[in-house]
């Protein structure tokens, strides 16, 4: 009996992976991004952003970024600004969520007033930058629905080609090509598109490092706007995995010692 | 050695790798009307500085934070002045907090007034919003828990509220002699207040309720006439409780907001409050830009006997954020006494121009103050104001 089964089994399986549709298997690839990112635990990191227009002028965004995991749920993540001078001190707690709006506190050292703050607004800039809020803040599987394009390559890498369409109403976007990484199912390339449906944005991820032998984080994120010709150049350091971060760290009080 | 090294020194506390930030301001004041009395100027220029010290150590559970100001006016004596705005130690446990020193501390989430906001003095002298406050001495202690915060705090010190001087604008006639100042408790200015905090949020709420048990930070004014002769207003202040609520609301692009206050002392109780909407519309005209509409009823249950002149108004304002990379903002808008005709006019905008420097503006106008208004003596003190602020 057992050997009938097994290659009853061998000759149905090729049959069985045509049988999944291209959004199950769009689905599963990013399931597998997930998963290979869970149980990180906590990181502290330094990030910079250098905002460039078209007529190359250029502006410095100084921030340092705390995130913890959470289980079955969005992350928490603190951000504390350090530059332009006039904003240091500034600090915005958010709690994603997998579906629906997230929660943020905005802290305003000057007034050292802690507000509650509408996060509907996912499109909007962050800081001015060409990144949005939605762009860099967690990337949940449940915020998206995807369709797998094809198996291609990217500089070089085999890579998959997902699309993926937001199911927030308020997104910027009605979908996002995702260049991603066969051997590692890490991103290396995103093309946004607007609302109308036009090439907004193209992401570019570089210099991926790997730490605590699991999980690939890039060094430089580069956003370039299409349709304005204004760049972000988005570069993280000192990452520090598991710092020893808590629950503890991502409350209204630590929201106004952040500094 | 480098940790006694570090005890040594933390004692004066200012060496050990800490790091300095800060401002220094330009601010020139144009009045647009000649002044009630002739010896007030039509317009003032200032210069401003607040420097700012940093320093944490033992793995990020204590800090020490100084933040000195003091401002120079071309015209008014009582508006140079200089004050600690916070000069404070901070210990974070695991699940509570402590600091002690001089703080600052803000509670509440209606824009137009802050009924709530009780702890720190407000520094009038500086702007007439009362938005910018004195340094409090003050020890708190501040749980952290499943259910919310609560935060203790045990408040030394009074700090008298700043007023313009005789040759300033802005206010009142007969001006306020703030040498004269009496108090209701024996203890006067060292009378040991108390306040208590408690808040929360659920989901889309956010919510706080507090008490605050000590000497009112509005004082009460007195005719008198001072060791010159010359009549004058004495601030009396008084001993006072006072019950707050304040509550918001974050519903996708609507913001709620509520804040409700009940105090109690000698020279009558009374209740208080303002609240009402914040709607933001995203990405207007397909541009980055948002405009915000707010709107807010503020009231008073003492009506026309009111210390305040919001007994029964309505505040309008848009506020515009560009989401551009100068940061650029504009706040305008109208608070209108629904009793009588008269309105005050606001508006604040700001930009940086590169990373260090950022130009500010404020006007602020008042219309058909009837005699009977706490702000009738500012009737003649529109004004324009224009800020230049350099950050280190």
């Amino acid at each position: 009996m057992k050997p009938i089964v097994l290659s009853l089994l061998l000759i149905l399986m090729p049959l069985l992976a045509q049988a999944i549709t291209p959004e199950e298997r769009g689905l599963e690839i990013a399931q597998e991004i997930e998963r290979r990112d869970t149980g990180f635990h906590d990181f502290k990191a330094a990030m910079t952003m250098l905002l460039k227009n078209k007529h190359g002028e250029e502006s410095l965004r100084d921030m340092r970024n705390q995130t913890l995991e959470v289980e079955n749920d969005g992350d928490k993540t603190l951000v504390i600004f350090d530059e332009p001078r006039d904003v240091k001190g500034t600090a915005l707690l958010s709690f994603s969520h997998k579906t629906g709006d997230d929660d943020q506190w905005l802290y305003l050292p000057a007034l050292k007033r802690v507000k509650r703050i509408a996060s509907r607004n996912k499109s909007g800039p962050f800081m001015g930058s060409e990144f949005a809020y939605e762009d860099i803040s967690s990337q949940e599987v449940e915020k998206y629905t995807y369709k797998f394009i094809e198996e291609s390559s990217y500089e070089g890498k085999a890579s998959f080609l997902l699309e993926r369409y937001p199911v927030d109403p308020n997104s910027g976007y009605t979908r996002q090509q995702v260049w991603v990484d066969q051997a590692q199912f890490i991103p290396l390339k995103i093309k946004y598109y607007d609302r109308k449906n036009t090439l907004l944005k193209t992401l570019v991820f570089r210099g991926y490092q790997q730490y605590l032998d699991q999980y690939w984080r890039a060094d430089q994120m580069y956003m370039e706007n299409h349709q304005t010709g204004k760049s972000t150049l988005l570069s993280w350091e000192k990452y520090n995995f598991r710092s020893g971060l808590s629950d503890g760290d991502f409350n209204k009080n630590s929201l106004k010692r952040a500094r | 050695m480098k940790v006694w090294f570090c005890i040594l020194l933390l004692l004066p506390g200012f060496l050990c790798a800490g790091e300095w930030s800060g401002y220094v301001e330009g601010q020139g004041r144009y009045f647009l009307q000649d002044p009630l009395d002739s010896d007030q100027p039509d317009h003032a220029l200032s210069l401003a500085v607040q420097p700012e010290y940093f320093q944490r150590w033992d793995n990020d559970k204590q800090s020490l934070l100084f933040i000195p100001f003091a401002r120079w006016d071309s015209e008014d004596d009582e508006r140079s002045h200089a004050d600690i705005r916070e000069l404070i130690w901070t210990y974070a446990g695991n699940g509570w907090e402590s600091r002690v020193g001089v703080g600052k501390v803000f509670w509440g989430v209606t824009e137009a007034l802050h009924l709530v906001d009780i702890i720190n003095q407000t520094d009038l002298v500086e702007n007439p919003d009362g938005e910018q406050k004195l340094g409090q001495p003050m020890l708190k202690l501040s749980l952290e828990r499943d259910w919310g915060i609560l935060d203790f705090y045990l408040l030394a010190g009074f700090r008298e509220r700043t007023f313009p001087g005789e040759d300033g604008r802005l206010r009142t006639h007969p001006r306020v002699d703030t040498d004269l100042a009496g108090y209701e408790s024996d203890r006067e200015e060292r009378h040991l207040d108390l306040a208590i905090r408690w808040s929360h949020f659920i989901g889309d709420w956010d919510i706080g309720l507090s008490h605050f048990n000590g000497t009112s930070r509005d004082p009460l004014f007195m005719p008198l006439s001072n060791g010159a002769g010359e009549v004058v207003l004495a601030p009396f202040y008084e001993l006072m409780r006072q019950t707050g609520l304040d509550l918001q609301a974050t519903k996708g692009d609507w913001l709620w907001k509520l804040e409700a206050i009940h105090r109690s002392a000698d020279s009558g109780s009374y209740n208080a409050a303002t609240g009402g909407f914040e709607y933001t519309l995203v990405g207007i005209g397909e541009s980055a830009m948002d405009l915000g509409l707010l709107a807010e009823y503020l009231y008073d249950d003492r009506q026309d006997a009111a210390t305040t002149p919001f007994e029964n108004d309505l505040f309008l304002a848009f506020r515009l954020t560009a989401n551009d990379v100068d940061g650029s903002e504009l706040l305008a808008g109208i608070i209108k006494d629904l009793d009588s005709s008269a309105a005050l006019f606001n508006l604040e905008t700001s930009r940086r121009i590169g990373n260090l420097w950022k130009v500010s503006a404020q006007a602020r106008l008042w219309f058909n103050v009837p005699e009977d208004d706490p702000l009738y003596p500012f009737r003649q003190d529109d004004y324009v104001e224009i800020s230049l602020s350099r950050f280190f």
